[in-house]
Formats: structure tokens, sequence, C-alpha cells
């Protein structure tokens, strides 16, 4: 333990024990040791540690003595009280053990990791050897083969299926290759320092330098580490690396350092491998950038680096190096090289190599020049508004740009009121309040007002056709006459009459072509000659005449129905251009009869419809009834198709005093004959003209039918109610028999007002009435009076919104006695009794009003018969259309 | 020989005012008794459906929830459900005991007037002014009607329910009877509109009230006129008729205050029971006792029949 070295030649008596100190260096303190109670110990996740007893001096080391906590040994858990005894825990030794015992290195480690049976066999093989003798040297010999038999399989499946195949480890997975033609042979001159080479590269490069080829031997593939595809999660530029600390040191080969890879000759270097041609170690040093105690030549750290090292110019920065890329100066990019040798930068798989041609390049063009007097600022032409004053001004700039539009609709929208504004957009009217004073006048008074109006708007008129030319001698007089009254009635509704969401003729899209250029013509103020020519000109000069009325009649029927009249009836339930339309098969009874049967309180088979009725199959569950049509698919009342026909064919002008030249209508005709009782069905007709689709033939058929219809007896009853309108259709019938085969001339009012009476009043609200009168004329004063003020067709069923005026107090009259009057003839149905004892117009004792009236009959009555005219639209769809025509008026 | 049984006691009237209740909901629009008759609903104005113990007068409940004001109402046979319907165009399903909406059936288009439960509580049928009958699911969550029922041409004001037929009677003085079991649609007409119709207890006959002042029995299969019933008065307001609890009388609301009850076979008015001074807007009769409910401006009438000493 003394050891004696007398190393001084001098022979000294001095005696050294242990290493001296190294000599202090100049001006250095001298270090103060740490005393025992100031150094720490700290763990792996940076927790200072207190040493075990063993350090410290005694068993109960820790926090003054005690185990780990001031308490020292005393449970946590321990709770003394009476209450809450403290429930025994069965302490394990885990709760002794500290944190890192549980540790993957630790005595119990928590997480899993393999055990020794289940490592690779080829780790222990010094453990199976060891076995192996001792199975021999065992008791019972051959004991542990059984081991080797049950032992757990310690290879994967896949690396024992390989070694099945012939593969060893340290080889590459595929077929055995002759040597590779060629290798990337490194630089013998290089040196190479630093990091270790990738595996792949570095085996390969190395072991076969110098290996004796043999021809015809071939070797296993060489393993291949895959490739490495890193996420990129910095936000350097592509391709930067940071400062390599090898290249660093070693310098770069450019002279300064490169701090990016992807240039030029040495693919290999993107994979790390440091080929530096002159080796020089010059660089960029010091501790800053991470120089390793372990590097080897470490005198280089202290080199200092040079300015030379620095670009001092920016010009003169070597153009080669790609610095700049596309957007590179002019005189770098000129002297680049070109696309096909910016390279591939990643690493290039076996079997691969870089294409030695590039591909085509993109052709670029050039844009286009720009005209000479191109000024890069738009510049707005200005808006000129339709005016009079403005007239020269348009008409100035329609000289210079010719570009003005012609039609002024569109540029003088703000001279458009709402309600035109709407029309062109075709929106539906608003359901306010009646819009025009005539709904709260009388009937009479509105017939007088119109017969005013009429009366000015012909003399106007009267002034302007005189000043038509009238020089179209070829044509008949009286197709001209006739379209000029068309002319003169469509007048102001031109506008808007070819809209473009108005399709009458949709079904035959040549008509609606002619149509619309018709109409278009129409609107530009052409002549009526001149519009003729828009007309089909193969067809016959009556058949034309014919179109252009009925053109005129839809351009006519467009506006009123799209704007006057819309709010007043619902949509018809069958589009326009079907051609069929379904409708129930079994026809209830006429209502008329049944009307007479209630009179004379004939209840039973005379009032009494019976429909073949679908239930829906659910419904029947529901109910507990079995289905009565389980094969059936119809729900509800089963229905057929029927023909439809075109509206048009049945329009007539609403103009009294004008007599219009159009074909009567059949169809009008027919439904004239479904007044009669006992007729068989109105649909055996149509059945029969089903095939017909010209409109002359199916006109003549129907002057046949019509005349067979005829002669049978019409057993109309003369009844009381409706004698007028029964009467009058009648003779207008036949005498458009008569003419029918000129059938130009016959007053058309008479046949609608025929049509409305008997059809739709009579049959709705009408029968109310007067049954009510005749079967109690002691109540029906009020009554009486009440339900005639149903017949104005025109007041509106605007107001029901208002009576939805909501009152939160059910006792307070909010409604003023006037206004509830006014609503009181505008409700329908029968409406709910007033909310309180109230003056209303059946008591005669005025007091409160009643808060809130409820639909009252009146305007059910009404809503009763546009109904009607909706439901019945299908089965003829004329009906409505004359409602509509003198509701118009 | 043994006596010959008591002769059956003369059918009693609900001619004693028996109780008078003030509703609190504004004007009430309907009264209806509960399947057992023990308990009513009020519809009232102020969009609230109120349960009600007529008999004692106690207020059980009260259901809100209808965006406006409620028209009709009706009670499941268990009274577990109520279902009622409203100027808010739904069909509400109730559940009695929470008070709660179980569901609310949208698809008229009008304002609903009438609405029923089937026997078993499983279909509600609704009739509504968009002159449509809708049978609404309660089962399954679909929110579209079972089937629509639109042959209707005007509104329907009042629907009515036997085990296998739905009635309806229209503004176009229609009544409609689908006969689910044999597969056919029925319709009579009555030549004014209908304001209420209901079926009589053996389901034989259907008894019309219509804007004419005029309740109709009609026979239900051929159609015919039974009886014709006069004297009150209702011309502008939708009222119910109904049957008494042994369909010996049926009885209507009139616009003159009064309820007006008939002898069914005779037709002749057998008393006249002065309600208000306002229109009786809606009575319902009790199912097995003669009792009635009668329903004026804010609040509601128990009549029964007269007190015991009169005997």
């Amino acid at each position: 333990m003394a050891a004696a070295g007398s190393s001084d030649s001098d022979g000294d008596d001095l005696v050294s024990y242990g290493t001296a100190l190294q000599p202090l260096a100049e001006g250095e303190r001298l270090k103060k040791p740490v005393p025992l109670q100031e150094q720490t110990v700290k763990d792996a996740k940076g927790r200072y540690q207190r040493f075990h007893g063993a350090f410290t001096g005694g068993f109960s080391a820790g926090y003054f003595n005690t185990v780990g906590t001031k308490e020292g040994w005393a449970p946590s858990t321990f709770v003394s009280s009476r209450q809450k005894r403290a429930d025994r825990t069965v302490l394990g030794p885990e709760d002794f053990m500290d944190e890192e015992d549980f540790s993957e290195f630790g005595i119990a480690p928590k997480n899993i990791t393999t055990t020794d049976d289940f490592t690779s066999k080829a780790k222990d093989r010094i453990k199976e050897k060891a076995r192996q003798i001792a199975g021999v040297v065992a008791t019972i010999p051959g004991i542990t083969a059984f081991d080797d038999l049950i032992g757990p399989s310690k290879i994967t499946v896949g690396v024992e299926l390989l070694r099945k195949m012939g593969w060893k480890e340290g080889q590459g997975v595929g077929p055995r290759v002759k040597r590779k033609p060629c290798r990337q042979k490194p630089d013998p001159a290089v040196k190479v320092y630093g990091c270790a080479l990738p595996p792949g590269l570095s085996a390969g490069s190395e072991d076969e330098e110098d290996e004796y080829q043999p021809e015809n031997v071939t070797f296993a593939p060489k393993d291949i580490m895959p490739v490495d595809l890193i996420p990129k999660e910095n936000v350097h530029g592509l391709g930067y690396k940071g400062l390599d600390p090898s290249q660093a040191l070693f310098g770069a080969s450019g002279g300064h350092l490169n701090l990016f890879t992807g240039d030029s000759e040495d693919t290999s270097n993107l994979i790390g491998d440091l080929r530096h041609s002159k080796g020089r170690k010059l660089g960029i040093t010091g501790q800053a950038f991470g120089v390793g105690a372990l590097e080897e030549e470490d005198d280089d750290i202290y080199a200092t680096e040079t300015l030379l090292k620095y670009d001092t110019v920016l010009k003169d920065e070597e153009p080669g190096d790609g610095f700049y890329g596309w957007t590179a100066p002019k005189q770098y990019k000129a002297n680049k090289r070109s696309e096909r040798e910016v390279k591939y930068t990643g690493v290039i798989l076996d079997g691969f190599s870089p294409a030695s041609k590039s591909s085509t390049p993109s052709k670029i063009y050039p844009p286009p020049p720009l005209p000479r007097n191109y000024r890069p600022v738009h510049y707005f032409r200005p808006v000129v508004a339709d005016g009079n004053e403005n007239c020269r001004l348009q008409k100035a700039l329609k000289e210079s740009t010719g570009k003005l539009e012609s039609d002024t609709r569109q540029q003088s929208r703000h001279a458009l009121n709402a309600s035109q504004r709407r029309e062109q957009l075709g929106e539906t009217d608003l359901k306010g309040p009646a819009p025009s004073v005539l709904e709260y006048l009388s009937e009479k008074d509105r017939e007088r007002l119109k017969k005013v109006k009429q009366a000015s708007e012909q003399k106007l008129k009267a002034k302007i056709i005189p000043q038509e030319p009238r020089n179209s001698s070829c044509q008949p007089t009286s197709l001209d006459g006739a379209s000029h009254k068309w002319l003169k009635l469509l007048g102001p509704q031109l506008a808007n009459a070819g809209s473009s969401d108005f399709k009458p003729f949709a079904k035959n899209p040549e008509k609606q072509k002619r149509y619309e250029i018709f109409v278009k013509g129409l609107k530009q103020g052409e002549k009526v000659d001149k519009l003729e020519q828009y007309l089909d000109p193969n067809t016959t000069e009556w058949e034309r005449e014919r179109e252009q009325e009925e053109f005129f009649r839809a351009a006519m029927f467009y506006k009123s129905s799209n704007s006057a009249l819309s709010s007043r009836f619902t949509r018809a339930k069958y589009e326009d251009d079907v051609d069929k339309v379904e409708v129930p098969r079994d026809q209830e009874k006429d209502i008329d009869d049944k009307e007479t049967a209630v009179k004379m309180k004939m209840f039973g088979k005379l009032t009494r419809d019976k429909f073949e009725w679908h239930p829906e199959k659910l419904l029947c569950r529901r109910f507990n009834v079995p289905d009565p049509y389980p094969e059936s698919s119809i729900v509800g009342l089963p229905k057929v198709k029927r023909d439809k026909y075109s509206v048009f064919n049945f329009l007539t002008v609403p103009e009294p005093t004008t007599s219009v030249t159009q074909a009567t209508n059949e169809k009008i005709q027919q439904s004239n004959i479904l007044n009669k009782p006992k007729k068989p069905s109105r649909w055996d007709m149509s059945d029969k003209e089903k095939e017909k689709k010209d409109s002359i033939s199916e006109f003549i058929s129907l002057a046949r039918s019509k005349a067979n219809a005829q002669q049978q007896p019409p057993p109309v009853p003369a009844t009381e109610e409706g004698g007028t309108g029964l009467s009058e259709s009648l003779p207008t019938e036949a005498a458009n028999e008569d003419k029918d085969q000129e059938e130009e001339s016959r007053p058309s009012i008479d046949l609608f007002k025929a049509i409305f009476t008997s059809s739709s009043d009579e049959k709705s609200s009408s029968s109310e009435e007067e049954s009510e009168e005749e079967e109690q004329p002691s109540t029906s004063v009020v009554d009486s009076k009440t339900t005639k003020q149903v017949d104005p067709p025109g007041s509106s069923s605007s107001n029901v919104q208002e009576n939805v005026v909501p009152t939160t107090d059910a006792g307070v009259p909010l409604l003023p006695a006037s206004k509830q009057e006014l609503d009181a003839t505008e409700e329908f149905g029968p409406k709910l009794p007033p909310a309180f004892s109230s003056g209303c117009t059946w008591q005669q004792e005025p007091e409160l009003p009643p808060s809130f009236p409820g639909p009252s009959k009146r305007e059910k009555q009404r809503k009763n018969r546009q109904k009607q005219k909706t439901k019945r639209e299908h089965k003829h769809k004329k009906e409505k259309v004359f409602n509509l025509n003198i509701n118009c008026l | 020989m043994s006596f010959p049984l008591p002769r059956p006691r003369r059918p009693q009237l609900p001619q004693h005012r028996k109780r008078n209740i003030q509703c609190g909901q504004g004007a009430v629009r309907a009264v209806r008794f509960t399947a057992r008759g023990s308990y009513c609903l009020t519809c009232g104005r102020d969009k609230s459906l109120k349960l009600w113990n007529p008999h004692r007068g106690s207020e059980l409940s009260s259901y809100q929830g209808h965006g406006h004001e409620v028209l009709d109402a009706a009670g499941s046979y268990d009274n577990s459900h109520i279902c009622s319907c409203g100027a808010d165009k739904t069909v509400a399903l109730w559940d009695v005991a929470t008070g709660q909406v179980l569901r609310k059936y949208r698809g008229h288009a009008g304002k609903v007037n009438s609405v029923q439960f089937n026997a078993e509580g499983t279909v509600i049928v609704s009739g509504s002014i968009d002159s449509s009958v809708r049978c609404w699911d309660c089962r399954s969550r679909r929110s579209d009607p079972i089937q629509v029922l639109d042959e209707a041409t005007d509104g329907i004001s009042s629907v009515g329910l036997s085990d296998h037929e739905i009635l309806s009677g229209s503004v176009d003085g229609h009544i409609r009877r689908y006969d689910l079991r044999m597969g056919q649609l029925y319709s009579d007409y009555v030549g004014s509109p209908i304001t209420s119709v209901c079926f009589t207890k053996d389901a034989q006959c259907t008894l019309i009230a219509s804007l004419d002042s005029t309740l109709r029995l009609l026979d239900k299969d051929t159609g015919e006129l039974l009886g014709e019933y006069r004297g009150h008065q209702s011309t502008m307001y939708r009222l119910d008729c109904v049957l008494s609890e042994q369909d010996t009388h049926v009885g209507c609301a009139s616009e003159d205050g009064h309820v007006y009850l008939w002898d069914l076979v005779e037709g002749s008015l057998a008393c006249k029971l002065p309600v208000g001074h306002s229109v009786v807007q809606s009575i319902s009769f009790h199912p097995t006792s003669p009792c009635l409910l009668a329903a004026i401006e804010g609040q509601i009438q128990l009549w029964t029949e007269e007190p015991i000493e009169e005997m």
C-alpha cells in the first residue's frame, strides 16, 4: 500500500502517495471543496435525490431522519376517529419500493420487456450451450431436449420463413445476383473522417474493393437499409442541413461553407458521404460549432478563421451554386447549366438511374403584346338615365359606342314602380290588404266606373288606330280588324306579355317559339301585317288567323292572371303543359240535383254519392280493420287520366262591347251539357275525342257530338234559382251550333255569363242562401242580407290575415266596431262564436265587439266557390277561366 | 209469477245548472268530456288547454304549448293522452301526466277545427279549414299523416269517428263517411254548411248540424233523413251538436244563448236550457249520465238532472 517510487534521479527521500495535484495556473483561485451537505445528487428527472441511509450514515435517512416525510413512518392513510376507521390495507412489497425500481431497469419493471425466454436465439447462445451441458450432466439426461421442443419460438414468422428460403442474417432479400457491374468507388484520395458512414454504403464500398470476383458465382443481394423519408419539421429552406460539424471542421469544397447540398457533382454527398477533394482543414471552428471532445483532431478547434473565407462582395458569388434558382440575376442565368443538370436530390433506388435525357421542356408562349394605347386603368362609361333631357346624350353615346341597349326597360328600372318590378321578376302579389279602392266599391259602382273607363280608352284608341297605315290590303279585313282590336285590348299589358316564365304553348315548342317572337314583335310596336309573318307559314290563312288570335289571347291572359288575379286564386292544380290530368274516376252527382233533393227533403239516394275509397294500409291496421283492398296500391279515390285542353282555346276577352270573333268553344258547350241532369258523364265525351289533337278536327267532332246531345231533349228543370243562366246558355249553344262552320261572330259575354251563373254560383254558394231563405224566412232577414254580399266576385279575400290579430286579453274589445264589421264581411266559414257577449251583427244589442272574430261564413262561401273552382278545374278548366275573366272585369 | 220489472226510469235531462266554472282562459272555444266523463277539457282562446274535474269544479292542470287559440281537444280512451288542435295549424298530442307535448303534427294548411282520437288512441283524426282530414299516427314518429282525406271541397268543420269509420262534415255541405272496413266513401249532401257531425252511440245514424239552423239525423247506411230538429238558431257560428247518453235526445248549442234538447224520435223540443245571453260556444254530453257541459264566453256550466227531491 505504500508505494515507494523513487522517480527522482537525485535520490530524494521524499515519498509521495497518490497522484499529485495539478499545479495551479497563474491567477487561478483555489477551488474550495464543496462541503458534504451541499453536494447534491439528482435523479433522471432532475429531482433532488437523497442518498440512501448507507451514504448518510444511518438507516433513518432522509428528511430529518424520517422516512422521507415529515411524519416519518406515520402512514398517510391513518385516520383516527371513531366514525372513520381507517380501512386496513394490505401492504405489498410495492408499497415500499421506489419509483425507480419499477422502471425498465429496476428490480420490478412494470413496463413490458422481453424476458430471456423470449429473446432471440442468437443472443443467448452461451446460455443455450450451458443448458445443453446441463442437459448432458443432469440426472435425467436429455431432459432439456423437451425444453427445446416446447420452447417458445424466439424469432418471428417472417424471419423463419426467410430462413427456410435460404436467407441468412446480414443478407439482403431477393434473388441472388451477380456482382454489380458498376460500383461507385469512393475517391481514394479522400480520407474519411468523422461520422460513421451509413451502413448500407460503407459496407459495400469497403469490403468489395479488392475482392476477387469469379465469373459464375452469384451473391446474395446486399442488405438494404430502408429509405428513410424524414418529414420536414423545421422552417429551414429545402435541403438546408445546418452546419455539419464535420464539414465545418474540415472545410468545404468550394472554399466556403456550403449549406445546401443539392449541388452539382457529388450525388453521394446527399447521404452524408464526405468527399472533400482537397481535404482542407480549415473551416469555421470553435466551441460554438459543436465539435465534440471525441474528435480526433482537436487541435483544429482552435484554428482561427480567416476573413478570406467570407465573401466581401455580393456579386462575386460563384454562379454555379444555384443559390439564385430561377430568380437569379441575368449574368448567372446565362451561363447557368441547363435544367437537365438540375438533378434529383434524393437517394436513387436500386434499379433506377437518373434520366439521361430530360423530358421535353414545356413550350412557353409569350404573353400577347399589349395594344399601343393600352392604359392599365379601367374607365367606366357614365350611366345615362333614360329621359327626355338625356335623349341627345344617349344618342351621342349610342353613336360612339354602338352598344347602348335599345331596350329601355332594363335601363330605366328606377322608373318602374313596385308592382311593375314584381311582375318583371315574376313574383307573386303580396297578400296584403286589397290593393285597389275598387274592391270596396259595390258591384254597381264598379260597373259604372268600368264603363267610363272603357269609353275613355276607346276614345284614345280610336285616335291612335287611324294613324296606323292600312296598306295591308292583301290581308282580309276581318283579320286586320280583329288584330287591331286585340292590339287595342292588349295595349297596356304588352310590356309584360311575353315574360319568359310564361310558356302557354310549352308542349309545342315551335308554337311557343312563334309565340315568343310574336309577342316580342308586338312589344316593339310592329304593325299587324308584319306580325303575321311570325306565324306559321305552312298553314292556311284561316289557321294562321286562329293562331294569331290565340297568341293575342295568351298574351292578354298572362298579364291578368299574373298580377291582378293571382292573389285571389289558388294555383292551378295541374301544370299547363301537362297533357293529361288525373281526375277521380267516379264523378259526384250533379250538385243541382242534390240541391233539389235536399229541398224536397228527399235525402237518400239522391243526395248520396258512393265512391270506392282505398284507405292506407297502416290506417287499417291502426283501426284494427282488415284492408278492404289488400292488393291495391291506390290510396284514396282511384284516379283516371283524362285529356286536358289548352286553356287558350277557350279564352275569350272580357270585353262586352267588342264582339270577339273567335272559335266558339267546344268545351264550353260541353260544360253546358253537363248542367243537364241525367247526362251520362262529361268524360264520355272527352273520351271520344281523346285522339284528336288537331284543333279543327276536334272542333268539328265536337260540333257533331254537340248536335247529338242537342237532339236529346234537354230536360232542364226550370228551377227558380238559376233559370236565367241556364235558359240563356241554351240559346247560345244553339246559336253556336248554327254558326260553327263559319263560327266567328258570337258575343262571348253571354256565353260565359251563362256558364258563370250556372256553374259556380249556383253550385256552391247560392245554394245555401236559397235553401236558407226558403226554409226559414223568419230568421233569414239578416242572413240573406249578408249572404247577398257574397256575390260581388271582386271582393278580395286578402283580409283574412287581419282577422288573425291576436288579442291577449279576451275580455277587452280591441277591434273597433267598424273594423269588426268589415272583418265580419270578409271572414269565411262558420266562424267561431264571439269571445264574449258582444254587439255583433246578429244580436241587435251593441255592447262589445267580439274581440276575436273567427272566419265568417261569407268568406268561406267565397272561398268555397273559389275552391270548387280549383277543384273542378280538372273537370272543365274553362269554368275557371271564365270566372277569371269575369272577375277581372 | 214474478213481478214485472219496474218500469225503467224515464230518461232524465240535464235541466239543473249545477255548477258554473270560470275557466280563466279567455273564451272557451270547446269543452269536451273525457272518455269516461269524469273530467273535461276546455280549449281556451289564450292558447291554453285545461283539464278540469267539472263535478267538483276543480282545475287539474293546464297545458301550454299551442301557438294560437285552441279549437278542439279530445281525450284518449284511457285518459293517458290528450290531443288538441288549434288555429296555429297544428295538432298536438299531450301526455296527461307530465303535461308535455309528445308530438306536434304539422301539415294542415289552415286552422284545425276538429280533432278526434280513434278507439284505441293510436290515430288522431283532424279536420281543418284547408278542406282536408288528416290521420296522424300516434305510435310511430313519422311526422306526415298516414292518410290525407282531401275529397272535401271546402273546410272541414267537424270530424267524428266510430270504430271503423271516419266522418267529416264540411262547409261545402257534404258529410263524408269513410268506411275503412268496406273501403267506401259515402258522401251525403245536406245543402248547408255543416258545423258539427257526430255518430249516434250505436253508430247507425249520423247527427248533422248545419248553418240553416237545422239538425238532421241521417241513416248511416242509406243516407235517408230520419229526423229533423229545428228551433234553435245557428246561422253563423260553428256550434256543436250532441246526442244524449242513451241516444234518446239530441242537443245543440244555439246562438241565442240556449242549449236546445229535442226528443230524438219525436223531434219535439224537449227542453231549452238558458245558459246565458251570448252564443253557446260548445257543448258536450256526458257519455254515461245525463250531464251536459256548455261553454259560454269564458265559463263552462255543468248541467245535471234535477235533484232527487223533486221526485
